[in-house]
């Protein structure tokens, strides 16, 4: 019998780390990646990666991290995993330390640390503004170490499409979409570790990569992988306004000293520099004065919103507010923060050394991912052994990285997506190999299965490749990202998503009438797109479904008609389950058992 | 005098082995726009200039904010990221998109760079570590050693460099400027000096340094100022010495 491969489906940091894991242990890998995995969504992370290494004198702990991830959640995250991921942090820098990543350094040679949102203490070490992409990095050069050793095969520029199921449900491969022959192709695998990101284009412009569809989580959950809080997304409070895509200026900008503020008059047009401090109102520091500017992202999101629509205070009368900078240090800027600034610059022409920036928040990143489960130890660890970690509840199937629900609760904290996407991947790998070992998935996957797949697929290409009615599929996606914009982020209205279903499923009639654009057979990326936005409305509708149905206000998740968190009725974990005709929506329990949740504030 | 309409002139190639052909496209012109931006909205009215129906543009893209290195291209003959390619800042003419000429084209915009990530197997761009579990931290090292080590990890592998290499191109072995600055960036680790002499010795050979003409052209054209010219000078001296090791012997 051949040696079992397992297939990694996405090449960010949750799937390299993943990827890794399984290579060292011997383990043959198929890395499937719609773009060269160093050219993921990961390297757009600037700010840093947290750990409690404690090296500023501040009494940092692992603890400290963990109580200040589960309040920044607002409790909604299962705490066991937390922990594992808090505990580990600083064994996980050290490791990128070791890789040769290059992060910024104290006099002395240490690590350095630097402050981000939701905490008291420096715990964010940085490689100048681009930590993302440095990470990356790291991982990208010891894949390819693996793959010249001959352990790693990747195939970049193919798409994943489904999951290959056998008839006990496990799953024993997958079927992805070769994107240059755009013929699809069946792998059987003892494992898939989906690995694929976040959604953000759902909501059309935000700070994510273009790739970031989140079709290929969407095509699991509609293969029978249940999908968890989805309704979660975080917006982020700085991004830069533009009309292809947000681009982050990151939390570490204020992290570095950077103070949010608009003029207290409105309509006030002088330029920034010239106002008077009096008359400047530094609303974040104001209202908290313990965590000022970094508050966690959710509470600095919704007042930047507060004082540009409801108080009509943004600069200029627009949705805008300043981040200034100018006060810092030039050489502070320009060791820390270079890589953001720069991007600043290139895209607005305007020097943020000197001129306080104009933002104004964006949809960035989904808490809410394929759900995973866990195994706990009585001291509220997990249970390394265990093949149940990141498991999905598909036999077989696992999920890391941001395309899973685990970390983060309601709110994630800023610079932990990077800490969970490579925790999940070291805890993933060997939750794997324990599956390969306990389970008779080892086996090879039957012919048959692929080949029905492999036929599934083709005549579903065949037929999506001759489609030629009228409407067009990008312009599809534009309304779908209005609408999700409009009603879907910083405040909910139950009246406003229950007509964004409405939309949903109007978008979904029209998506069958419309038109493939290319009808070519080589690089198609129209053909790939038109199955992609399928899976997107489906996704939306569990964004948009779990919203309305979650009356409290917790988190990103904010309702003005519901305004306090609600523990009695909704300290839970919302799972759905795909059906054909919406998804069925269920609420479990969540592990609060080592840190009971206590009211959040910040001021 | 703000403009009203952007137009393009775009090479397209429908697959590696047809010929290309050039296609005028007329846009409204609109605040802030970049070649990434008009290239979304032709596909969403993919219509020539003159009124004739068309397949959308096939190009790379992903973060748009030139992090990623995938939407590399000739944009009016200069090779760049197409995200950062700010319409306003081009001039009143025609906007003219073609692909990197360096590598093989896929389809329209779309090129093979595989060529560059092929070679930094070939240098062993990476630090050989023992293992991925927890071995305590890394090594130490100064700010400004960190520093100028940062400067070398932002390439991208975008390919601007090669396409302005004239010892690049397809009748020379020049593994090219990214790989070799790769070389310099992992020799000055302290972990990954130890295998310093393999990386050497691979960019002694054939398709190395030696094969570097010294136009400077590489530098003018990275988008991340990685000082490329400072990294094959640094990697002479160190080829020199090491040669000079072997032949004496030890």
């Amino acid at each position: 019998m051949a040696a079992p491969r397992v297939a990694v489906v996405g090449g960010g940091l949750a799937g390299l780390m993943t990827t890794i894991k399984l290579a060292e242990a011997g383990v043959a890998v198929d890395l499937f990646s719609i773009v060269p995995v160093k050219r993921s969504n990961s390297v757009c992370a600037q700010g840093g990666i947290n750990g409690a290494v404690n090296v500023k004198g501040e009494n940092d702990s692992p603890e400290i991290h963990f109580a200040d991830t589960c309040r920044g959640g607002d409790f909604l995250a299962h705490q066991p995993p937390v922990k594992g991921m808090c505990y580990a942090a600083p064994g996980v820098i050290h490791l990128f330390d070791r890789m040769g990543v290059t992060f910024n350094r104290t006099p002395e040679g240490l690590l350095d640390f630097r402050r981000f949102g939701g905490t008291l203490h420096h715990r964010t070490a940085f490689a100048g503004a681009t930590t993302g992409q440095q990470l990356l990095y790291a991982l990208d050069e010891q894949v390819r170490r693996h793959e010249a050793a001959g352990v790693v095969k990747k195939y970049e520029g193919w798409e994943f499409v489904g999951l290959v199921r056998d008839d006990n449900g496990r799953c024993v491969g997958l079927t992805a979409l070769d994107l240059r022959s755009m013929k699809p192709c069946a792998f059987g695998v003892a494992a898939v570790v989906m690995a694929t990101g976040g959604p953000g284009l759902m909501f059309g412009r935000s700070t994510n990569s273009i790739i970031n569809s989140g079709s290929a989580a969407a095509a699991a959950y509609m293969d029978g992988a249940d999908y968890g809080n989805g309704e979660f997304i975080q917006i982020h409070p700085t991004a830069i306004p533009g009309m292809d895509k947000l681009r982050l200026m990151s939390e570490s900008a204020r992290g570095e000293g950077g103070r949010v503020w608009v003029p207290k008059r409105a309509g006030d047009d002088r330029a920034p520099a010239s106002i008077p401090d009096g008359e400047r109102w530094y609303f974040l520091e104001e209202k908290y004065p313990k965590y000022k500017n970094l508050v966690p992202r959710d509470v600095a999101s919704r007042e930047i919103h507060h004082v540009c629509v409801d108080l009509g205070l943004g600069v200029g009368g627009d949705m805008a507010v300043y981040l200034d900078l100018t006060h810092v240090p030039r050489e502070t800027l320009k060791r820390k923060l270079e890589g953001i600034l720069e991007i600043y610059e290139k895209f607005t022409g305007d020097d943020p050394t000197t001129t306080p920036m104009k933002i104004y928040p964006a949809v960035h990143y989904s808490m809410g991912g394929l759900w995973v489960d866990y195994e706990r130890t009585s001291d509220g660890f997990l249970n390394l052994a265990s093949s149940r970690n990141q498991a999905t509840n598909v036999p077989g199937l696992y999920a890391v990285g941001e395309c899973e629900y685990q970390y983060h609760g309601a709110n994630r904290l800023g610079a932990n997506s990077l800490l969970s996407c490579v925790y999940a991947g070291q805890v993933a790998g060997p939750a794997v190999l324990a599956c390969l070992g306990a389970s008779k998935a080892a086996g090879e996957t039957a012919a048959s299965l692929l080949e029905a797949s492999e036929r599934k697929w083709t005549e579903r290409f065949a037929e999506l490749g001759k489609r030629d009615g009228p409407e067009n599929p990008y312009r599809l996606a534009d309304e779908l990202g209005k609408v999700m914009l409009e009603n879907v982020t910083i405040v909910r209205d139950n009246n406003k998503l229950r007509e964004t279903d409405a939309k949903l499923l109007e978008l979904t009639e029209r998506w069958h009438k419309a038109g493939v654009l290319d009808q070519g057979t080589w690089a198609n990326a129209p053909l790939s797109f038109l199955n992609q936005l399928w899976n997107m409305l489906h996704l939306a509708r569990v964004v948009t479904l779990g919203a309305l149905t979650r009356d409290e206000s917790r988190g990103a998740h904010y309702k003005p008609e519901f305004p306090k968190r609600d523990d009695v009725n909704w300290l839970k974990t919302t799972v759905a389950t795909f059906t054909p005709e919406r998804p069925r929506l269920r609420y479990d329990s969540v592990d609060v058992s080592l840190y009971a949740p206590v009211e959040r504030r910040y001021d | 005098m703000a403009r009203k309409t952007i137009a393009l002139r775009i090479k397209r190639q429908d697959s590696p082995t047809s010929r290309s052909r050039w296609e005028e496209f007329s846009l409204p012109w609109q605040a802030n726009m970049n070649v990434v931006s008009c290239l979304m909205e032709i596909r969403k009215h993919p219509v020539t200039r003159d009124g004739h129906a068309t397949t959308p543009v096939h190009w790379e893209a992903s973060c748009l904010e030139e992090v990623c290195g995938s939407c590399t291209m000739l944009v009016n003959g200069k090779p760049r990221q197409s995200c950062t390619a700010l319409i306003d800042s081009l001039g009143d003419g025609p906007v003219t998109l073609e692909p990197l000429t360096k590598f093989p084209v896929v389809r329209d915009l779309q090129v093979d760079r595989s060529p560059m990530f092929d070679a930094l197997k070939r240098v062993k761009a990476w630090i050989p570590i023992d293992g991925s579990y927890d071995l305590g931290p890394g090594p130490r090292l100064s700010p400004a050693e960190q520093e100028v080590s940062y400067a070398f990890s932002r390439c991208m592998t975008c390919g601007c460099c090669m396409e302005v290499c004239p010892q690049y191109n397809d009748k020379s072995d020049f593994m090219g400027p990214a790989p070799i600055a790769q070389v310099r960036l992992f020799n000055s680790h302290p972990t990954g000096r130890m295998n310093a002499r393999e990386r050497l010795e691979e960019i002694m050979g054939k398709g190395g340094l030696v094969d570097c003409g010294n136009a400077q052209l590489c530098v003018e054209a990275c988008p991340k100022d990685i000082p490329l010219t400072e990294a094959f000078g640094e990697l002479g001296r160190q080829t020199t010495l090491l040669w000079l090791q072997q032949l004496f012997g030890r």
